[in-house]
């Protein structure tokens, strides 16, 4: 899973119909120093992220696990919503 | 899943039977403020893209839960039509 931030949000009305009731959001993939990484992709939501909130994520199959029974085609997928990181660097 | 652009057609006779009957497009990864970026990658189309079109593009494992794309020889799927991409000021 990787950190990210939601940045923006995709409207799709012709779409597979499993994706249908599913929310679309832009996150930009972060290190834990909050430093952008990488480019930014669309993802599936399974916890009610909102506009610049810092949340983890995960790719591959697995993304659309949160959905089951229902298989979404999705290889992004927000599961959580970060409070906080601890980070220690020695 | 990616946001990418409709650039061209794949065509061809000799291929997996599994594959038979799905249309392949030739597609490109855009940022999204729409600008191309490197790259592209043939896909499966599920939701009768056309030429120019934005659209969103699912890949790795997850492109055989498109729909017809079952047991399908499958990495890439257009999973849906973009109709607008909205960016946060975060």
């Amino acid at each position: 899973m990787f950190l990210g931030r939601v940045v923006g949000c995709v409207w799709s009305t012709v779409k597979a119909r499993d994706l249908e009731g599913q929310r679309l959001l832009i996150v930009q993939p972060l290190t834990p120093e909050m430093e952008k990484t990488g480019k930014r992709i669309v993802c599936t939501d399974a916890t009610g992220a909102g506009a610049g909130e810092l949340v983890y994520w995960c790719r591959g199959r697995e993304a659309s696990f949160p959905f089951l029974p229902k298989e979404v085609p999705t290889d992004g997928t927000i599961v959580g919503i970060v409070d906080s990181i601890e980070l220690n660097r020695t | 899943m990616i946001l990418a652009r409709v650039v061209g057609t794949v065509v061809a006779t000799r291929k997996d039977p599994r594959l038979e009957g799905k249309k392949l497009l030739i597609i490109k990864p855009v940022s999204p403020e729409g600008k191309d970026e490197a790259g592209y990658v043939v896909a499966v189309d599920t939701v009768s893209a056309g030429f120019k079109e934005k659209v969103l593009a699912v890949s790795g494992s997850s492109a055989r839960m498109a729909e017809g794309c079952k047991d399908c020889p499958v990495d890439t799927a257009i999973i849906g039509i973009v109709d607008d991409v909205r960016l946060d000021d975060v």
